[in-house]
C-alpha cells in the first residue's frame, strides 16, 4: 500500500473544504491535500443552481456553483494537492487516513492534522417511519435536485413533497418550472421547517399549497409509487382516524431534514454532540481526537454556506497552530493546554445547540463567534451569556426563530472560569 | 381600493407588509424599515428576479451546465425566459461566466454559464 505523509489532510472538497485548503494555504502550511470522492469539487453547492448563496461574503446573489467557483478559482492558484474520485474509507485516532482510488489502489496518509469536511446527508425513509410497499419513484429532495440539475432527467411528472425542509421547498419551485406538478407540500409538524423566505418564494409564488400536522400515511403502488394516502396529525404526532384522503401521484419527495455524516468520525473515536450529531468541537473547531478538526456541515447543520466557509477558516487556522505547536519539542501535548483550562457552552433557555462546544478558559486573543440555535420564534429578543451566574456579554436579535441559525459575539476580553451558559431572553 | 399582502423577504424578520391601492398610488403599512418598504414597493410595481436553470452540455463531466442572469429581469418576463433556455445546447469546454444567452428576450440582461466545465 502507497503510504505518505500530509501536512493537513481534509476529507471532502465542498465550501467547507475549500474554504480550509485555502487558509491552510495563507497560514504558511506546506502540504495540503484534499482528498474528494466526486468527480469536481464544489460539494453540494455544484447542484443548488438557484441563487441566494454568498450575499454575507461577497455581498452579491449567487447560485451555488457560482460561490463554490470562486473558491476552486482561488485554489487553483495554489500547490493544493486534490484527489479527485478518491474515498475515504477510514480513519484513525493517530491521524491516518485510508482511502481508495482506481489509479491508486488503496492509500494511506500520515496526516500532522486532519481536517473533516464530509457535509451532510439527508434524512430517508429509513430513519422517518412510513407505512406501505416500498415501490421505486420515493426519493430524497437532494436526488431529485441532483437528477434534474445535473442528470437532466425528470424523476416524475406529479409530486408530492413530505417535509417543508428547505431543499424540499426550493424543489417545489424547481420541479414546478420543469413541468412537474407539485401537488403540495405536508408537513407533520405545526409549522414549517425551512426559512419564511423559501415558503414565499417557492411556494407562495407558484400557488403550491402547505399542509401543516398533515403526513403521509401510506404509499400505494407495487412496482412503481401510484399514489400516497395522507392525514391529519394530532398535538402527539399521531394519524387522526378518518381524515385519512388518498393522492394520484408518480414521485413521492422527502425533504425531511439533515444530518451531519459522521461514520467516518466515529471510526475515530470522535466524541459527538447528542444535540447537532456533529462531533464536540473547541474554539479552533478541534474534535476531541487532538489533531483531528472539523468544519462545516459535518459539524452541523449550518443554513447559510458563508458560515459554512467560515468554519472552514477557523478550522484551517486552528489547524496550522495545532502543527506550529506540535513542531516546538518542548510541548509534547500539543493541545494547546489541559482539560482544567476548558470550560464547555451549555445551551441554556429555549436555546437548542450552540457550535463550539468547548472554549479555552481566561481571557481569549479575539472575539469568538458562537453559532447557535433557538427552540423557539420571538421578536425583540437577546442571547445572555453567564457565567458562574454572572452576566459576562449579551447579543441583542430582533428576531430569532428555530429554522434560522444565529451567530453570537462572545468578547475576547471575558474572562471566563467556569461553564458559559447562553439563555434566550425578552429584551426589556 | 384594493389590498394585498407581501411578505417580506428581505430579512428573516418577515413582516407582512399591506399594500393598499387608491387610484394607482400605494400605501404601505406593516414594513418594519427602509428596506423592507422598498421591497414591498418594487414587489407591487415591478417585481424583479433572478433566471436560474440549468441547460444541457455535449461532452461535459456532468450532463447539465447551470446558468444563472447576470442581473435580476422583470418577473413577468420568467416564464418566456425560460422557454427560451429549454432550446438551449452547448458544448464544452465552458468558463464560468461566459455569456450562453446575450440579452434574454429582450431585458437587456446576459445569461451566463455559474461554473466552468472541461471536456470529458
Ligand atoms: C441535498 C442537499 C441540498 C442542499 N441544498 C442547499 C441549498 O439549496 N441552499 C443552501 O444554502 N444549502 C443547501 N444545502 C446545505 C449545504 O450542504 C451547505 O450549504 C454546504 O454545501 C455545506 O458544505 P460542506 O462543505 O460542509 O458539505 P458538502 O457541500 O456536502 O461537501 C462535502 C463533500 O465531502 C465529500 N465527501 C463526503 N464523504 C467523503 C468521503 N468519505 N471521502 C471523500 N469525500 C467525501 C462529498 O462528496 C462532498 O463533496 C444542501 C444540502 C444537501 C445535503
Ligand atoms: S420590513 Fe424590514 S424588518 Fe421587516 S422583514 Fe422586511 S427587511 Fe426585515
Amino acid at each position: 500500500m502507497k503510504t505518505e505523509h500530509v501536512d493537513i489532510a481534509i476529507i471532502g472538497g465542498g465550501p467547507a473544504g475549500l474554504a480550509a485548503a485555502i487558509e491552510a494555504k495563507r497560514q504558511g502550511v506546506e502540504k495540503v491535500c484534499i482528498i474528494e470522492r466526486d468527480t469536481d469539487l464544489g460539494g453540494i453547492l455544484q447542484q443548488c443552481i438557484h441563487d441566494g448563496f454568498g450575499l454575507k461574503r461577497f455581498g452579491k446573489q449567487m447560485s451555488g456553483g457560482q460561490y463554490a467557483e470562486a473558491f476552486i478559482e482561488e485554489l487553483a492558484h495554489t500547490d493544493v494537492d486534490v484527489r479527485l474520485k478518491t474515498m475515504v474509507t477510514k480513519i484513525t485516532e493517530d491521524r491516518r487516513i485510508f482511502a481508495v482510488n482506481e489509479r491508486e489502489g488503496m492509500i494511506c496518509l500520515n496526516c500532522g492534522a486532519i481536517i473533516l469536511a464530509m457535509g451532510c446527508r439527508e434524512r430517508s425513509r429509513n430513519q422517518i417511519q412510513m407505512p406501505g410497499a416500498r415501490p421505486s419513484g420515493v426519493m430524497t429532495a437532494g436526488a431529485v435536485q441532483r437528477y434534474i440539475n445535473m442528470e437532466g432527467y425528470l424523476p416524475g411528472k406529479k409530486a408530492v413533497i413530505l417535509g417543508s425542509g428547505d431543499i424540499g421547498l426550493i424543489m417545489a419551485r424547481r420541479m414546478t418550472l420543469e413541468g412537474i406538478a407539485v401537488e403540495g407540500v405536508y408537513e407533520v409538524m405545526s409549522g414549517p421547517g425551512g426559512l419564511t423566505r423559501n415558503i414565499v418564494q417557492c411556494l407562495g409564488e407558484f400557488d403550491i399549497p402547505l399542509h401543516l400536522s398533515t403526513t403521509v400515511t401510506r404509499v400505494f403502488g407495487k412496482e412503481r409509487i401510484t399514489g400516497v394516502e395522507v392525514s391529519a396529525v394530532d398535538a402527539d404526532r399521531r394519524p387522526i382516524a378518518g381524515t385519512e384522503r388518498r393522492i394520484d401521484c408518480d414521485l413521492l419527495v422527502l425533504a425531511v431534514g439533515l444530518i451531519p455524516e459522521n461514520e467516518l468520525s466515529k471510526g475515530a473515536g470522535v466524541e459527538l454532540d447528542a444535540r447537532t450529531n456533529g462531533p464536540v468541537v473547541d474554539q479552533d473547531f478541534m474534535t476531541s481526537a487532538p489533531g483531528i478538526f472539523a468544519a462545516g456541515n459535518v459539524v452541523a447543520v449550518f443554513d447559510l454556506v458563508d458560515y459554512v466557509s467560515d468554519t472552514g477558516e477557523m478550522a484551517a487556522r486552528g489547524a496550522a497552530a495545532y502543527l506550529r505547536r506540535a513542531d516546538s519539542a518542548e510541548i509534547a501535548d500539543a493541545r494547546g493546554g489541559d482539560e482544567a483550562s476548558i470550560i464547555r457552552t451549555i445551551a441554556g433557555t429555549d436555546i437548542n445547540f450552540i457550535v463550539p462546544q468547548k472554549l479555552n478558559a481566561g481571557k481569549r486573543e479575539s472575539d469568538i463567534n458562537l453559532f447557535l440555535r433557538v427552540k423557539k420564534t420571538g421578536e425583540n429578543q437577546k442571547i445572555r451569556m453567564v457565567c458562574k451566574g454572572a452576566s459576562v456579554s449579551e447579543c441583542r436579535e430582533a428576531f430569532v426563530a428555530p429554522p434560522e441559525m444565529l451567530v453570537a459575539k462572545l468578547a475576547g476580553s471575558a474572562d471566563l472560569d467556569d461553564d458559559l451558559r447562553l439563555n434566550l431572553e425578552a429584551n426589556q | 381600493m384594493s389590498e394585498r399582502e407581501i411578505v417580506c423577504t428581505v430579512c428573516p424578520r418577515s413582516c407582512r407588509v399591506k399594500a393598499k391601492e387608491t387610484g394607482g398610488a400605494y400605501v404601505f403599512e406593516g414594513y418594519s424599515c427602509k428596506r423592507g418598504l422598498g421591497h414591498a414597493q418594487s414587489e407591487v410595481e415591478n417585481p424583479m428576479r433572478m433566471l436560474t436553470s440549468a441547460v444541457p452540455i455535449a461532452r461535459a463531466t456532468v450532463r447539465m451546465l447551470p446558468v444563472i442572469s447576470e442581473a435580476t429581469i422583470p418577473k413577468a418576463k420568467l416564464h418566456d425566459c425560460l422557454e427560451a433556455l429549454y432550446k438551449v445546447r452547448v458544448d464544452s469546454p465552458v468558463a464560468a461566466g461566459q455569456v450562453i444567452v446575450k440579452d434574454i428576450c429582450g431585458t437587456g440582461v446576459d445569461v451566463i454559464a455559474a461554473r466552468s466545465m472541461k471536456r470529458k
